[in-house]
């Protein structure tokens, strides 16, 4: 199953670290990775494999955001599904 | 891989426009349930409900923690209880066995305390009728819905007359609680078999055994999406809701199509309506006001309306495999905080709610008028809505709540989704003699087709 992890907040030290160290530990693949700032936020796009996956796919999510709390970073991991469903035709 | 803007977009939308997964309602025939024992019969109804939704409000709950949407509500729709209820006539037994069964799974509602009496009434469905106020004052989340006219059969005035003394006495029945009890009876015409949302959802009788309907919403999404572009003229701004209605409708298919899948049921339809919550950000009234109006009521309110309404569903046709239910707009006054504001400051009438119920869905839904209005001019309002609904061949409804003991400068708060309505000023002319007459109006000539 291919998620998309968004990681999205203040630029500082240890983010990506954090995000990419949470997602290895959980046996989830990462197979492309971006980033880029806009409008002054921090953004970092992954495609993830989650076949993997030490833990179900609903709590990944959750997990994640713990892992980055105290970061200020919002993560968000949701099945590409969505985003196939809402751009592309 | 998707770019950053279109990843962006897409969480914004969810995150920050309200947009999310109003309704997933599982449509359910009882047909099979029918006892001549009403105890039986009550039964049956409490473990088929039970057996097939048992997994819908987690499987829910897990594909919302998958994709990041919200699903603000889970439903079931269930056969017409005048029906199911008719050989034994334990209607109220079947009304408590839906509340319990719907409690029991944690859904939000259950729908289908209903009657289909467009062009006649049997010995039972009368009697099934006069349970109406006892079952929705006894019960939480039953609702309940009557059809009374049709543009095929016409309108069923008798059945309009007896809706009005109904909705008086669950209003005085539920007097302790604003009269909510009215909230959840709709009188439709033109009612439809897969109709997702509540008041008026049930299983019509053309349905299969069950399947999975989803309602949209997303009304936040439009608005913002217009707000960005004060430059465009009238075309290109049609063209922009198409384009934010087909991604909100492929969301609503893509859930639908998963739940039902996970679920082992059929999929449904998805319903294109636009539904607003009391959220601010989330209004139907503030789509129309972005386009250009001062305030929902102004002069201009039914064009703007009805090209948001067309373009919903031009943009969700194409998104969507299979389209049913109401599919359209939603303008329920207590329900839209930009509905509610315009009625409170005197900009949105009742009257003009009429007219704007002419090109959209649903009707004159969510309106609090004096605890005094009379019961004939209850029928009066729901008479006019039928007429628009069997003439213009589409659906309408009436929900409106004669909120006992109060009067025009008052509100009422429902609480949650239900939101707050100022009471609304009804015109004081009497229709006494026009609803006592009783009968049947026909049927339009363009109803014969054949």
């Amino acid at each position: 199953m291919k998620a998309v992890v968004s990681v999205i907040g203040r630029d500082r030290t240890g983010i990506i670290a954090a995000v990419s160290g949470a997602l290895a530990e959980r046996g989830i693949n990462i197979e492309d990775i971006s980033q880029t700032v806009m409008q002054n936020n921090f953004v970092m796009i992954m495609l993830v494999d989650t076949s993997g996956s030490t833990v179900p796919f609903d709590k990944i999510g959750e997990q994640l955001q713990k892992a980055a709390d105290g970061l200020g970073v919002t993560v968000h991991v949701q099945h590409e599904d969505l985003f196939n469903a809402t751009q592309r035709v | 891989m998707f770019t950053e803007n279109e990843i962006l977009e897409t969480i914004d939308m969810l995150d920050n426009r309200h947009l999310d997964v109003r309704t997933v309602t599982a449509s359910l025939s009882l047909l099979d349930c029918i006892d001549p024992s009403a105890k039986k019969c009550a039964e049956k109804v409490y473990d088929k409900i039970v057996r097939v939704c048992a997994r819908l409000v987690p499987v829910c709950e897990s594909l919302s923690a998958r994709y990041g949407v919200k699903i603000v509500n889970k439903r079931i729709a269930v056969t017409p209880v005048s029906v199911i209820g008719a050989a034994s006539g334990g209607f109220t037994e079947l009304a408590h066995a839906l509340d319990r069964a719907g409690k029991a799974l944690g859904v939000d509602f259950v729908g289908g305390y209903s009657a289909l009496v467009q062009k006649g009434a049997t010995d039972a469905e009368n009697a099934f009728l006069d349970t109406i106020p006892q079952a929705l004052t006894e019960t939480d989340i039953v609702c309940s819905s009557v059809n009374v006219a049709s543009s095929k059969c016409g309108i069923n005035l008798d059945a309009v007359g007896k809706l009005g003394k109904l909705i008086k006495e669950l209003a005085y029945n539920t007097r302790n609680n604003n009269s909510f009890g009215c909230g959840k009876l709709v009188v439709f015409c033109n009612a439809v078999d897969d109709n997702p949302f509540m008041a008026g959802a049930f299983a019509g009788l053309s349905e299969g055994e069950c399947a999975i309907n989803v309602g949209v919403s997303g009304p936040g999404v439009v608005e913002y999406e217009i707000n960005k572009h004060p430059d465009y003229d009238i075309t290109q701004i049609c063209e922009l809701i198409k384009r934010t209605a087909f991604k909100i409708t492929r969301l609503g298919a893509l859930i639908g199509g998963e739940a039902a899948k996970e679920l082992g049921l059929a999929p449904g339809i998805i319903d294109l309506s636009l539904a607003p919550t009391p959220a601010v950000g989330d209004s139907v009234a503030r789509i129309l006001e972005s386009v250009g109006l001062s305030s929902v009521g102004a002069c201009g309110t039914t064009a703007c309306l009805a090209l948001l309404n067309d373009a919903v569903k031009k943009g969700g046709v194409m998104a969507a495999n299979r389209v049913g239910g109401l599919s359209g707009a939603f303008i329920p006054v207590s329900e839209d905080a930009g509905m509610i504001e315009a009625a409170r400051s005197g900009k949105l009438s009742i009257e003009k709610l009429e007219a704007m119920t002419a090109v959209c869905s649903v009707g004159l839904d969510m309106i609090a008028v004096p605890g005094d209005t009379s019961a004939s001019v209850i029928s009066g309002m729901i008479a006019d809505e039928c007429a628009i609904g069997m003439i213009n061949n589409k659906t309408t409804a009436v929900r409106v709540i004669p909120v006992y003991g109060k009067t025009v400068g008052e509100e009422v708060d429902f609480g949650g989704l239900f939101g707050t309505a100022p009471i609304m000023r009804v015109n004081p002319g009497s229709p006494d003699k026009f609803i006592g007459r009783g009968g049947i109006i026909p049927p339009p000539v363009h109803s014969y087709k054949n």
